[in-house]
C-alpha cells in the first residue's frame, strides 16, 4: 500500500574523498579523525552526541534484557525464557497450523526450499563471459548479513539437530545455483527467462504436492511468500499492458486504463480484500463453485497492485526520449516491435527501483490478509497467543517482535539488493 | 547523356481500401476492445443482479436505511443509527485519525529527514536506524506492536490508574481535559476555523502597509497575535469553552468520565500509523533535500547562515516544492492506512463495513459505499495537493 514514490531513490552515503583531503596516516587514525569529526567536532556538536549516545545505550540495554535476559510466567505457574512461546511454535510460524491436513509433508516441503534458493542463485549468478564487476563489501555485507541473521536465529530456536542441518544446507543450493549459470552454454542461456518461469511453477507445484487447491491450508511464512510471490509475478503483465494503454493515443481505450488505475490507487487494500471476501462470489455466474479463500485474496491483491505497477511503469516508460520511438519508426519497425524491442526495455529499466519498492510495499501488504482471517505470518500469532500455555501471560510483545523481525530481514535484504541492482545496471547514470 | 528516371509521383489519388486503411483498422480494434470490456462488465452486473435476487436480497441501496444494531465506543445509542448513519460515524472517526497524523507524521518525518542528513554521526546514525526500522516493518504489525504489546500491556488498569490534574492514564481509555461541555463546543469550533480567514485578512493589511510604507510587515507576529485574540473572542462568544474540564475516574470505577477519553485502539492505531509513515516521510523529505543543488547549500554557509536558517530560509522552502507531490502520496498512505484499524477493534469506515457485512447487508453495495468513502477522502486529497502544486511550482517558460 505504501508506494515509494518514484523520485526518492536511495542514494549510497556520500562518499567523501578523505584520502584526497587528508594526509595518509595510516587506517586507524583516518577512522578515529572521521570519528572525531562526525561525533565531537564542537561544544554543541558534543553534548547532542552525548545525548544520541544515551538513547542508543537505553534501547540497547532495553534490547539485550528483551532478548536476553527475559523470564516469564508459563499456563501452569513456572517461570520460563520467554522465548519458548517462539521455540515451540516455530512450525506453526513457518508452514501454519493447518500444513498437516494438505498431505504434503516435509520432504517435499524442504525439497521445494531448495530449489528456490538454487532458483534464486540461478537468477542471479554471472552467465558465461559476463564481466562481474566487484560489489563494495558493505553493500555485500548489508545483503547477506540480515539473511544470515535470520538464518542464525531461526536455528537457535529450532531445539532438533535435523531441520538446523537441513536449514544450513540452503545456502549450498544457492551456491549451486549461482555457479552453476556460468556453465551453462550461451545456447541454454538464451532461454533464461522460460527456465525460471518452469522452476518457479515447479516450486509453486512442489509446494502445493502437485494439487494447487491446497494454497488454501497453507499458513504462516509460507503463505506471506506465496501469496506475495504470486501476485507479484501476476500484477506485473497485466500493469505493463495498462501503462501502455494509459500512454497510447487510443482514445477510446485510454480512459478504460486511467479509470481503473485512479479507481484502485484511490481506495485501501482492505476495501479490495473485502471485496474479494465478500462479494466476488455475487461477480461470478450463478451455481459456480466459490474459489478457495486465499485464491481469492490472491487475485484481488493482484488487481490492487497492477495499478500501482502501471503508474511506475508509466513513469518510465514518459522518461525514454521521444527520439527513440521516432528511431524505431524511421527503421520502419511496427508499433508493437517498437514497444517491445526498444521503448519496454528502457522504460523497465528505470523503474526498476521504484518496482522493487513496490514489491516490498507488497510484501509487507500481505499481512492484511489477517483481517479476512487468513493465518498468514502474523494471523497464525493470535490462536498461538491463545494456547493455554501461554494465554493471559504477557507473551504478545514476544511474539509480535519475532514477526517484525521476520519481516525486517524480508524487506531489508531486498530494499539492498535493489540499490545493488539499481547501480549494476546504470540507473540515472546512461 | 545522362538518362533521367521519370520522378514517381508520391501521392496518389487512389486511396487503400477500408480494411487496409490504418486510421480505420485503429478505430475497428478499440471499439472490439472497448466492446468485449464493455460487455464482461455488463455480463459481471448481470451475474451480481441474478445472484442477488436469488438469495432474496435487495439489489439497490436501500439497505442504508436499515438499522445498525451494533455499538460503537464513544457514541451513546450507536445501536439506533441506520446503516448510512453508522457510515458516516466510521467516516468521522477515519477523519479523526488522519486530522492528528497527517501533521504529526509531517513534523516527525521533517525532523527525521533532517537527522539523516545531519554532520553529527550520532544523529545521522539514529535518523538512519529509525527509518530503516520502521519502513521496513509493514504497518499492521506496528499496530499490533503498539495495541497489543505496549498499550494494553503497560497501561496500568482502571482500578489504579494514575489521575491528576484532569488527566487519567489507563488501559480503558486515556482521560484528557476537553473544553467546557456547557459552552458551545460546535460555535467554538467554528470560530477557530473562521479565525485563519481573520488572519489572512490582517496578513493582508500588513502586506499593503509593507508596499506602501516600505515598513516590515511582521507577518508572523501579528498573525499570531490575531488569532489569539480571535481565540479569546471566540472562549467568550461560546460561552467560555476554554475553562477545561478534566476527566476522573467514574463512581464504579469501571469507566472515565468527564473530559475526553480518548480510546485505546485509537491511541495504538494513530501512533502506530504516525511513526511508520514519518519514516516514509523521512525519506521523502531526504530525497528532497537530496536534490537541491549543493550550492545553495554552500551559498548560505557563504553568507555565514546558521544551520536552522540555512534550513528555514533556503533549503526548505526549496526541498518543499519538489515534496508535495510524494508529500501528499504519503497523506494518502497514511488515510488508506487507517483502515487497518479493523484490526485493532477501532471503529471506523472499514470496521463499520465488515459489521455491515456480517449482518446481512448486501456485500456488494456496501463495499461500493466503502470504496466511494475512501475516493472522497483521495480526491480531497489530491485536490489540495493539487492546489498547492500550482501555487508554488516554479514559473518556467
Amino acid at each position: 500500500m505504501s508506494q515509494l514514490p518514484p523520485s526518492v531513490q536511495y542514494p549510497e552515503e556520500p562518499v567523501v574523498p578523505d584520502e584526497q583531503a587528508a594526509p595518509k596516516q595510516g587506517a586507524t587514525s583516518a577512522l578515529a579523525q572521521e570519528l572525531r569529526e562526525g561525533l565531537f567536532k564542537d561544544a554543541k556538536n558534543t553534548i547532542v552526541t552525548l545525548l544520541f549516545a544515551g538513547i542508543f545505550v537505553y534501547i540497547g540495554t532495553r534490547a539485550y534484557t528483551f532478548i536476553f535476559d527475559n523470564m516469564k510466567l508459563t499456563g501452569d505457574g513456572s517461570l520460563a525464557n520467554s522465548w519458548l512461546v517462539i521455540d515451540q511454535n516455530l512450525t506453526a510460524f513457518m508452514v501454519g497450523s493447518e500444513f498437516g491436513r494438505t498431505g504434503i509433508g516435509f520432504p517435499m516441503l524442504w525439497a521445494a526450499i531448495y530449489l528456490t534458493a538454487m532458483t534464486l542463485g540461478f537468477a542471479t549468478g554471472p552467465e558465461k563471459g559476463e564481466e562481474v564487476d566487484p560489489m563494495p563489501g558493505r553493500t555485500r555485507a548489508s545483503i547477506i548479513g540480515p539473511a544470515l541473521l535470520g538464518a542464525v536465529v531461526l536455528m537457535t530456536l529450532t531445539d532438533t539437530f535435523t531441520p538446523k542441518l537441513l536449514m544450513a544446507l540452503i545456502p549450498l543450493a544457492f551456491f549451486v545455483g549461482f555457479k552453476g549459470v556460468g556453465l551453462l552454454p550461451e545456447k541454454v542461456m538464451v532461454h533464461k527467462t522460460k527456465i525460471l518461469v518452469v522452476l518457479a511453477v515447479l516450486i509453486f507445484l512442489l509446494e502445493t504436492g502437485f494439487e494447487p487447491s491446497n494454497v488454501d491450508s497453507f499458513g504462516g511464512l509460507m503463505l506471506t511468500i506465496n501469496a506475495a510471490f504470486i501476485s507479484i509475478v501476476l500484477c506485473f503483465p497485466i500493469g505493463i499492458v495498462f501503462a501502455l494503454l494509459r500512454r497510447s493515443t487510443f482514445g477510446l481505450l485510454r480512459p478504460v486504463a486511467v479509470v481503473y488505475i485512479e479507481l484502485i490507487r484511490g481506495v485501501p487494500l482492505i476495501s479490495l480484500l473485502f471485496m474479494g471476501e465478500f462479494a466476488l462470489g455475487f461477480f461470478l455466474p450463478p451455481d459456480s463453485n466459490p474459489l478457495p479463500s486465499v485464491i481469492r485474496s490472491i487475485f484481488m491483491i493482484t488487481l490492487f497492485s497492477a495499478a500501482y505497477v502501471a503508474e511506475i511503469v508509466r513513469g518510465g516508460l514518459q522518461s525514454v526520449p521521444t527520439g527513440q520511438m521516432e528511431a524505431g519508426q524511421a527503421m520502419g519497425l511496427s508499433p508493437l516491435t517498437i514497444s517491445r524491442r526498444i521503448i519496454l526495455p528502457q522504460a523497465l529499466r528505470n523503474s526498476i527501483p521504484a518496482l522493487v519498492g513496490q514489491f516490498i510495499a507488497l510484501l509487507k501488504d500481505t499481512t492484511l490478509l489477517i483481517i479476512i482471517g487468513q493465518r498468514e505470518l502474523l494471523g497464525i500469532s493470535a490462536p498461538l497467543l491463545q494456547n493455554a500455555q501461554f494465554r493471559n501471560q504477557g507473551y504478545a510483545p514476544e511474539v509480535y517482535a519475532f514477526v517484525a523481525f521476520m519481516f525486517w530481514i524480508m524487506t531489508f535484504s531486498m530494499s539492498r539488493a535493489s540499490q545493488r541492482l539499481e547501480t549494476k545496471l546504470g540507473v540515472g547514470t546512461r | 547523356m545522362s538518362v533521367t528516371a521519370p520522378i514517381p509521383e508520391l501521392r496518389t489519388e487512389q486511396k487503400p481500401p477500408l480494411y487496409r486503411d490504418v486510421r480505420v483498422l485503429r478505430w475497428v480494434g478499440q471499439l472490439i476492445v472497448l466492446g468485449v470490456v464493455l460487455g464482461f462488465l455488463y455480463y459481471l452486473y448481470s451475474n451480481v443482479i441474478t445472484n442477488l435476487e436469488s438469495k432474496g436480497l435487495p439489489t439497490g441501496f436501500a439497505f442504508l436505511d436499515g438499522k445498525f444494531g451494533s455499538a460503537i465506543p464513544g457514541i451513546d445509542d450507536a445501536a439506533d443509527l441506520t446503516n448510512g448513519g453508522a457510515f458516516i460515524a466510521g467516516f468521522m472517526n477515519t477523519v479523526r485519525v488522519i486530522l492528528f497524523g497527517i501533521p504529526a507524521c509531517t513534523l516527525l518525518g521533517i525532523l527525521i529527514g533532517i537527522a539523516r542528513l545531519s554532520d553529527n554521526l550520532a544523529v545521522r546514525s539514529f535518523g538512519t536506524l529509525y527509518v530503516e526500522a520502521f519502513r521496513n516493518i509493514p504497518a499492521l504489525v506496528w499496530i499490533f506492536l503498539a495495541y497489543f504489546a505496549i498499550s494494553l500491556s503497560v497501561l496500568p488498569r482502571i482500578d489504579d490508574a494514575p489521575t491528576g490534574g484532569g488527566f487519567v492514564i489507563s488501559n480503558r481509555g486515556i482521560g484528557i481535559p476537553w473544553l467546557n461541555p456547557d459552552a458551545s463546543r460546535m460555535t467554538f469550533g467554528l470560530m477557530l476555523l473562521a479565525g485563519f480567514g481573520v488572519v489572512w485578512l490582517v496578513l493582508r493589511w500588513r502586506r499593503s502597509v509593507n508596499e506602501k510604507t516600505g515598513e516590515h510587515s511582521r507577518g508572523g507576529l501579528y498573525g499570531t497575535l490575531a488569532y489569539l485574540l480571535w481565540i479569546v473572542v471566540a472562549h467568550f462568544v461560546s460561552g467560555e469553552a476554554l475553562l477545561l474540564e478534566g476527566s476522573e475516574v467514574g463512581a464504579n470505577a469501571r469507566n472515565i468520565v468527564g473530559g475526553m477519553t480518548v480510546q485505546v485502539p485509537y491511541f495504538a492505531l494513530t501512533l502506530a500509523l504516525t511513526l511508520y509513515t514519518a519514516s516514509h516521510v523521512a525519506e521523502v523529505v531526504r530525497g528532497a533535500i537530496l536534490a537541491i543543488h549543493k550550492g545553495q547549500s554552500e551559498a548560505a554557509s557563504a553568507i555565514a547562515l546558521t544551520t536552522f536558517q540555512r534550513y528555514r530560509f533556503i533549503i526548505l522552502p526549496q526541498a518543499f516544492r519538489i515534496m508535495i507531490p510524494p508529500l501528499a502520496n504519503q497523506y494518502l498512505n497514511i488515510t488508506k492506512n487507517s483502515s487497518l484499524a479493523v484490526a485493532v477493534s477501532y471503529v471506523e469506515i472499514a470496521a463499520i463495513f465488515s459489521r455491515e457485512a456480517n449482518n446481512a447487508a448486501p456485500a456488494v453495495q456496501a463495499v461500493i459505499v466503502l470504496m466511494g468513502l475512501y475516493l472522497v477522502f483521495s480526491l480531497s486529497i489530491s485536490f489540495v495537493a493539487n492546489f498547492f502544486n500550482r501555487r508554488l511550482s516554479l514559473e518556467t517558460r
